[in-house]
């Protein structure tokens, strides 16, 4: 009763069919990705223009020379991202890369808590592509290692 | 000796491929059409020459022939069995030349047994299978030689990356280039038929098995890798929509629609020219996909040792065989004529609704791929991740599976619904209650509980087509189809459980410690050293005891790798049927506790699971095709051999 | 009974894919080949060297300190490598280039072993005048690196100017020159 065969222009019906879903598919990223996507701060950017609150971002700088500091639960720590210009304090529950240390770069994944940022997850600024992945893990226990066997 | 060998043999297949592109091409023409008959040998030589080579390449990584340069820098001679072989194509130049060798295996094989095609129709496939091929030929031959020597033998290799020192890699990337090149066939075949315009029925049920066979092992791959990303990076996730991830998916996406369209065309003769162009995209998706993960031009935790120049290449590729494709495409496609018709209502619009949500998927995980790239072009850094992906690919994804559900017990051509009132009904029933269920228990967020309650709906629905049928004289295929789907439904309920129920504990421990994690109690007993073949590891004995009940010891471990040094976490794993625990060890901190996090994630091997079921389902409908083939070669010949007798 | 469908093309909408692949072109073209800045460069351009004295890395190469920064005199290279690190391997011959036209270069090798240095040394060459051994990589990180190779300038008074991150190409020769000049 409903389902008549279609008319002549199939074709054509269908061709619309599949430019109407590429337009919303289309619209939709774009409004998805303007809402979405992580954008990329140096502490100073973050401090003059912070994002919206709740909303993803990641923040790239130096972790400040002795500000880790290992809250009592063992597995929170707090720290300190800067550049030259500003720094942003950053709390960070989990088990932290290997290279994280004091006095290199960090890229944190996360969001802003007020003026704290909190990060999901931190990335050693290790993965430019001209470094090996070996050195991405050497732990400050195996250079021991190494320097042991020299020995 | 060896390496020379293998590469006298692979310049040998490319010369091959030459002649085969050129004998193909000059056999359309009436003058030189004799020499159609020399592509089909060549093919399967060329096949068989390739292999060869790859045979080589293995042989030098498992002698860890270091006069080598690829051996040298990829491979160890402490390396166990396994990655020594495995580490062959754990590298760009390796993993490259594995790309060839299938596309070489795939077009002999093709040449071998296909005999279903006109001939001039199947040529052009081979013709165009070995336009493909040349230009990664040259690509490896030019840009990636991986039998080059070092002036003189290393004294040591440098090492397999310690993240890819696991089964994982015996297995993932194999499966997963027989699905991507395996792709290359299709595309192949679209060439051809547009080449000889010839898109029918008959091009749709010769086509077809090579998409199922090829999308089988994707699917696998694509499942394997997944697995083995969770168990190996320690972060309890299972996908994370990572470029090179995404670049597996990207192929899959265009496979399934491929897969689904040509059972249209097959059945139908519907759907031509979409079917035609999916044929093509599906391996320029491939395409795209290695470009990406090998150009550099994306960062990923995947990417292989990146090279722009290498990046170029495979672009100027890329140009070529995709653009000229397309052009093809463009110029031929008008020629098509139309398919058969069919209603609002029926079994091909389920299809046509099916295709267009896939490739909309596809679409915007290309774009959000892609969007780091256009904005880092403006200046802006961006990173697109799984807030984008997973909600937008849901919108695409529910109403796909909604018609899923509906679709396979429809009509052909055209359908009433008050037909399948029943069959709407029970699924629906059956998901309103989950929905209910799920909202009133336990209240998650919007994606999983959906997922919860769209999937029991989806497994009663996959079912349905064999109610009323008598089972045994089922067809194989639709056994094929059921599966399938169900699979689909059993993976979307372990992405949604481990979405909705998942718990994490992360915490300082003390040997002696104990911690709840969901139903278990986790006690850290110990931490001690062990060794292994090639890394020594500082291991955590932990026992879990579920609900109370006996415990199980777990050991994940911390592993340090000498060659080259590195690092990696192994997790330890402890599956039940409704569930599993994931503890991974961490550093020790100053105060000498331990970090340790544990998971609980409730059916989240049935994400695993369900992938299997999905490759199985594929399997079943491939062998039931095969089958019935060789019953019909059986068939005919006897019938002509009585015919014959008879004549006598 | 059959009703004579008119063969109606597709249309345009053939031309589409093709489309929307030369847009994808396009995009990645760009990003190929006009490279955006995805290395944050080092906070300390400017700023003099950090207080260090690192032992021989090498049995026929002195160690490093920077004191000898501070000598006074031309602006030098500070090459950060290892022997396991291949793009180190790469650069070698521009480095070798380097020193033939009169720059002097020192070394810091990260993470390493004194026999797999000298190896390395063997068989790619050893441009440097002075080698550091950082075991722990403090060195390298208290100077803005995160990486290897990275190569600095750093002028006569022990002050950086410049941070060459990744191999230095052919290509960035004159670029490094051109730098030590700045420097002067």
């Amino acid at each position: 009763m409903n389902t008549m065969i279609k008319p002549k222009h199939q074709r054509l019906v269908l061709i619309i069919l599949a430019l109407v879903a590429l337009i919303g598919a289309g619209l939709l990223a774009a409004y998805a990705l303007s809402k979405q996507a992580a954008y990329f701060y140096l502490p100073s950017e973050l401090v003059a223009k912070p994002p919206e609150a709740g909303r993803a971002v990641r923040l790239g700088g130096m972790v400040e020379k002795g500000s880790i500091k290992t809250q009592t639960d063992g597995v929170t720590i707090n720290f300190i991202v800067k550049d030259d210009k500003a720094r942003v304090p950053v709390r960070f529950s989990g088990i932290t890369p290997d290279l994280f240390v004091e006095g290199s770069g960090v890229v944190a994944e996360g969001r802003m808590e007020g003026t704290t940022f909190v990060a999901d997850n931190l990335l050693a600024k290790h993965d430019e592509k001209y470094v090996p992945r070996e050195m991405k893990n050497m732990t400050s226990a195996e250079a021991k290692a190494v320097i042991a066997e020299t020995k | 000796m060896i390496a020379e060998l293998g590469l006298a043999v692979l310049w040998m297949a490319a010369a091959l491929a030459v002649l085969q592109l050129v004998a193909g091409a000059l056999s359309l023409r009436p003058a030189t059409a004799h020499l159609a008959g020399v592509v089909r040998p060549v093919a399967i030589l060329q096949g068989v020459l390739v292999a060869c080579a790859f045979a080589a390449l293995i042989w030098l990584f498992l002698s860890t022939d270091l006069s080598v340069k690829l051996v040298a820098e990829n491979s160890h001679s402490a390396k166990p069995f396994i990655f020594k072989l495995a580490g062959t194509w754990g590298n760009h130049e390796g993993s490259m030349l594995m790309w060839v060798t299938i596309m070489s295996l795939a077009g002999g094989f093709v040449a071998l047994i296909e005999k279903r095609l006109p001939e001039n129709t199947l040529i052009a496939t081979l013709a165009g299978q070995a336009f493909v091929s040349l230009g990664f030929y040259a690509f490896l031959l030019l840009a990636s030689n991986p039998f080059e020597r070092l002036p003189e033998p290393a004294p040591e290799g440098a090492g397999l990356n310690p993240l890819l020192q696991d089964i994982g890699l015996a297995f993932h990337p194999p499966t997963l280039y027989v699905g991507y090149v395996g792709l290359s066939i299709a595309f192949s075949f679209a060439v051809g038929a547009l080449v000889t315009r010839d898109v029918g029925p008959a091009f749709a049920r010769a086509m077809r098995p090579w998409v199922l066979g090829a999308w089988i092992f994707l699917t696998l791959g694509i499942t394997a890798g997944s697995y083995w990303a969770y168990y190996t990076l320690g972060w309890g996730g299972w996908w994370f929509w990572d470029p090179v991830e995404n670049a597996s998916l990207m192929p899959w996406l265009a496979a399934t629609a491929l897969l689904h369209s040509c059972s249209v065309l097959a059945a139908r003769n519907a759907l031509r020219t979409w079917t035609v162009m999916l044929g093509v995209v599906a391996f320029s998706m491939s395409m795209v996909g290695t470009f990406l993960v090998r150009s550099g031009i994306l960062t990923s935790v995947h990417a292989f040792a990146v090279d722009p120049t290498r990046g170029s290449f495979i672009l100027a590729l890329l140009a070529i065989y995709i653009g000229g494709a397309l052009l093809l495409f463009g110029l031929r496609a008008s020629t098509v004529t139309e398919g058969a018709r069919f209603a609002v209502l029926s079994r091909e619009s389920s299809l046509v609704f099916n295709n267009v949500m896939l490739c909309g998927i596809l679409g915007i995980v290309l774009v959000g791929t892609l969007y780091p790239l256009l904005t880092e072009a403006m200046g802006v850094k961006v990173s697109v991740g799984p807030p984008y992906f997973n909600p937008v690919s849901a919108v695409f994804a529910i109403p796909m599976m909604l018609v899923m559900a509906v679709g396979p017990v429809l009509r052909w051509r055209e359908d009433k619904g008050g037909r399948i009132t029943w069959q709407v009904a029970v699924p629906a029933l059956v998901s309103a209650v989950a929905l209910l269920a799920v909202e009133l228990l336990f209240a998650p967020n919007l994606l999983p509980a959906l997922g919860l309650a769209l999937a029991p709906g989806l497994a009663v629905a996959s079912v349905q087509p064999l109610v009323g049928r008598n089972l045994r004289r089922t067809p194989l295929p639709i056994y094929g189809m059921v599966i399938g789907h169900l699979g689909i439904a059993v993976a979307l309920f372990g992405m949604a459980s481990e979405g909705a129920f998942s718990t994490e504990r992360l915490a300082a421990m003390n040997p002696g410690d104990t911690q709840q994690v969901g139903p278990f109690k986790v006690t850290l007993q110990d931490i001690g050293p062990v060794a292994g073949p090639n890394w020594t590891a500082l291991e955590a004995t932990v026992s879990a005891s579920y609900a109370g009940g006996t415990a199980t010891i777990l050991h994940p471990q911390a592993r340090t790798f000498a060659n080259p040094p590195g690092n990696r976490t192994e997790s330890a794993l402890l599956t039940r049927w409704n569930g599993q625990l994931y503890a991974v060890l961490g550093e020790e901190g100053d105060d000498g506790r331990w970090q340790m996090r544990f998971w609980w994630k409730p059916f989240v091997p049935m994400i695993w699971y369900g992938g299997a079921l999905v490759a199985l389902g594929g399997l079943l409908a491939l062998l039931g095709r095969v089958a019935r083939d060789v019953k019909r070669l059986v068939a005919i010949d006897k019938i002509a051999y009585r015919r014959e007798r008879q004549g006598r | 009974m059959s009703d004579p469908a008119p063969k109606k093309g597709p249309g345009l909408a053939v031309w589409l894919p093709l489309g929307l692949f030369a847009g994808f072109l396009a995009l990645v073209i760009v990003g190929l080949y006009w490279p955006a800045d995805r290395e944050v460069s080092s906070a300390f351009i400017g700023k003099p060297l950090p207080t260090f004295d690192l032992p021989p890395a090498s049995d026929d190469r002195p160690g490093l300190a920077t004191a000898q920064f501070k000598e006074g005199g031309k602006p030098r290279l500070l090459n950060v490598f290892a022997s396991w690190c291949f793009p180190c391997k790469v650069e070698a011959p521009q480095l070798a280039a380097l020193a033939q036209q009169g720059v002097e270069i020192d070394g810091v090798a990260i993470r390493d072993r004194k026999e797999d240095v000298a190896g390395f040394l063997k068989q790619y060459g050893n441009p440097f005048k002075r080698i550091g051994k950082d075991d722990l990589s403090q060195v390298q990180l208290a100077i803005g690196s995160s990486g290897v190779p990275e190569t600095f300038v750093i002028d006569g008074k022990g002050i950086i100017r410049y941070q060459h991150i990744g191999d230095i190409r052919q290509e960035d020769i004159p670029l490094i020159l051109r730098k030590l000049a700045e420097a002067q």
